[in-house]
């Protein structure tokens, strides 16, 4: 391209004029206008150095034009490509629009129903945590406990952020038994024997107890040790305690107790609706009942993991080690075990939708690629290359699956919506999965369009012009 | 028209390389039994040339088009445009070099029938990475040029074949190419609407551009200031 043989000449190389985005290499024995860039050849005997020849190499190349497209061009061909046919575009997206949206509906309402089981089934069982006295030793046939429990553990307990109630309990040795009148005949069997149990006053809320008639004792009970008694519906039923009008009276052994209330319903503990309950200042003067067996602890649903760290630490903060805790499950792990069930088989449809989808947009890609095949030749005349043609494919089968995404996801939701509604359920969705969801549409569009896009840039124009005629 | 075709007009000096220089051309097809569809072809097109290349089917016009237009390359031998060796180029910038320096006008005008006609013109431009901004102007200035100025919004099927082929025109023409390759222009058009198109072609011509034009056509050919044929891969200058 260059003669070196008449001199040392100069390339000129110009910057593009504005207007045509030609590039000029003036060859020329003299430096006829003002460039940009000289590059001076010597002619001496060994000719051009190596970094002019790269230079002159530089400058040769600039005088071609490699083929270029905007992105902003390529979003604007490729969206006017897919909305082309709107109608045809539309049934392409169907195959995702349900892939996705039957995705966002499995999740959601899996979701959903994970969390509605757990709160109606797991509910009792997921807020409850119970501490005992760990046991240490054996000695001499009689177990030695370690750390122990305090009764006033309402005090220390409440006010942990997470406790809606806590109460504590002891079994009480009762020899004598149990009698409502002292009746000296040896033909009937008047005294029973029945459990008693010594208790806190948040105990009845702890074990979600109700009284049907009378009431509960309280901390004044407690102070005063009062000897009154609290007896469970089946221990009074089995005591004839019936009405409690008259302030009847039972005998442990030889002690008198007023009947205050009849335990109707106690879920967390049934064992205590065949006892006897005393408080536990009566408890502690009479039998020396110092303190409690266990602790009975209710928690706000998911809170039960976190009590169950800090309750050993609030009742016994010298030797929290001591204390044994027995939590629940943590709910979260329950309902993601219930969702790992359902999400199994619900979320193959969905992949196989998918799929669906995505095999139906590389069908109607593909079938486009055929029939736009004129399109690609004209492109290829007017400068595109072989990497335009597949990209531009490649936007519009994404753009399409993007679109599929967006209004799966929408329809996906509104279902979850509307289940919930029906069911009278708390519709629960993870955040990301609408934001996901058209992702992933996008994703299988691209996915889609590979096969298509690769056809479209293979076809040679000269045959794409041809076969578009 | 002259503004349309400034850098073609200007560019007509006597001291620069001729548009399209052909040395020594062949195309042989790798068929059984190999078919040489261009044999030996020497050609050289100056700048404002109107050039008409006439034969029967078959005898390689069409294959001597996509070798001009760097839609095929040759099986051997030179082809220089506007000086530049197309045989060393890569396919990238042969194609970049194709929506430069050509412009293409095709029998079945190959325009896109969704898009408008203003659109269908900027299409011309794309590939060539011109700027974004001033494109509407520059389509609606060469529309109006090729005498469409009145139907800009309208989509081609609404154009009657003669309008068609004048947007195909205009979009060839967006890009200020050197040379204007014209494969059976008037092949689908009523004759009023051939005068009209050929009628354009001696304004194009006039202003500077290079038209290369394949046709069957005889009326056509003697339009132009320049015949040669094509019998059987071989170019012969008619008088």
């Amino acid at each position: 391209m260059t003669d070196f043989s008449t001199g040392p000449p100069y390339i000129n190389v110009s910057p593009p004029i504005a207007e045509t985005q030609v590039t000029e290499t003036q060859v020329a024995e003299t430096q006829v206008t003002e460039p940009d860039e000289v590059v001076q050849l010597t002619d001496d005997a060994n000719g051009p150095s190596r970094r002019q020849r790269r230079k002159l190499r530089r400058a040769e190349k600039k005088a071609t034009t490699r083929s270029r497209l905007r992105v902003l061009d390529l979003l604007d061909e490729s969206l006017a490509g897919v909305f082309a046919r709107p109608a045809r575009a539309a049934l392409t997206t169907l195959g995702t629009v349900l892939g996705i949206a039957s995705l966002v509906a499995t999740l959601g309402v899996s979701r959903t129903a994970g969390n509605q089981i757990v709160d109606r089934f797991d509910e009792l069982s997921a807020t409850q945590v119970t501490v005992r006295a760990r046991a240490t030793g054996q000695s001499s046939g009689s177990s030695r406990r370690g750390t122990p429990l305090p009764w006033s553990v309402e005090d220390r307990l409440l006010p942990l952020n997470g406790v809606v109630a806590a109460g504590a309990i002891a079994d009480v040795p009762t020899p004598g038994g149990i009698r409502t009148v002292p009746v000296r005949d040896p033909s009937v069997v008047s005294t029973r024997t029945l459990p008693v149990f010594a208790a806190s006053p948040g105990l009845i809320d702890a074990v979600r107890g109700r009284i049907t008639s009378g009431r509960w004792f309280d901390i004044g009970h407690v102070a005063r040790n009062d000897r009154v008694a609290v007896l469970g519906v089946d221990a009074a039923t089995e005591l004839g305690v019936t009405r409690l009008a008259n302030l009847p009276g039972i005998y442990i052994g030889d002690d008198l107790y007023t009947v205050i209330g009849i335990l109707d319903d106690a879920p967390r503990d049934v064992g205590l609706l065949g006892g006897v309950i005393i408080p536990s200042g009566a408890a502690n003067e009479r039998y020396n009942i110092s303190k409690p067996e266990r602790v009975v602890i209710e928690t706000e649903v998911g809170a039960a993991g976190l009590i169950a760290k800090q309750a050993p630490i609030a009742l016994s903060p010298n030797a929290p080690e001591g204390l044994s805790v027995s939590a629940p499950r943590d709910p979260s792990a329950t309902r993601d075990a219930v969702q790992s069930d359902i999400n199994t088989l619900f979320l193959l449809l969905g992949l196989v939708s998918l799929i669906v989808g995505a095999i139906g947009i590389a069908n109607v890609t593909l079938v486009t690629v055929m029939e736009r095949t004129g399109e690609i030749g004209l492109r290829r005349a007017l400068g595109a290359h072989r990497k335009h043609i597949a990209i531009q494919f490649l936007c519009e089968s994404t753009a399409m699956g993007l679109i599929g995404g967006v209004v799966g996801a929408s329809v996906g939701l509104l279902f979850v919506v509307a289940v919930s509604a029906a069911r009278d359920w708390t519709p629960v969705l993870d955040i990301w999965l609408p934001l996901i969801a058209p992702v992933v549409g996008a994703i299988v569009g691209l996915l889609a369009g590979l096969y298509p896009a690769v056809r479209a840039a293979r076809m040679e124009p000269v045959d794409a012009l041809r076969a578009g005629t | 028209m002259t503004d349309i075709l400034a850098t073609s007009a200007t560019a007509g000096s006597p001291d620069r390389p001729p548009v399209v220089a052909l040395r020594d051309l062949w195309r042989v097809f790798d068929t059984d039994p190999p078919v040489e569809a261009l044999r030996s072809i020497d050609l050289e097109i100056r700048h404002g040339e109107h050039l008409a290349i006439v034969g029967p089917s078959g005898s390689g016009k069409s294959t001597l088009l996509n070798v001009l237009g760097l839609l095929d390359r040759p099986t051997r031998g030179q082809y220089l445009l506007d000086g530049i060796d197309t045989g060393e180029l890569s396919d990238t910038e042969r194609a970049g070099e194709r929506g430069r320096r050509i412009g293409f006008v095709f029998q079945g005008f190959h325009l896109l029938s969704h898009r408008s006609v203003e659109e269908n013109v900027m299409l011309g431009e794309i590939y060539r990475g011109a700027p974004r901004a001033g494109r509407m102007d520059r389509a609606v200035e060469v529309l109006q040029r090729v005498g469409l100025g009145h139907r800009i919004g309208f989509l081609p099927t609404r154009l009657s074949g003669g309008e068609r082929q004048r947007v195909a025109i205009a979009r060839a023409l967006i890009g200020k190419p050197s040379l204007l390759l014209c494969d059976e222009p008037t092949g689908n058009l009523d004759s009023q609407n051939t005068v009209a198109v050929l009628d354009l072609f001696d304004q194009l011509r006039l202003g500077g551009l290079t038209v290369l034009v394949i046709t069957h056509d005889h009326d056509v050919a003697r339009h132009a200031e320049r015949r040669v044929r094509m019998i059987d891969g071989f170019l012969n200058e008619e008088a």
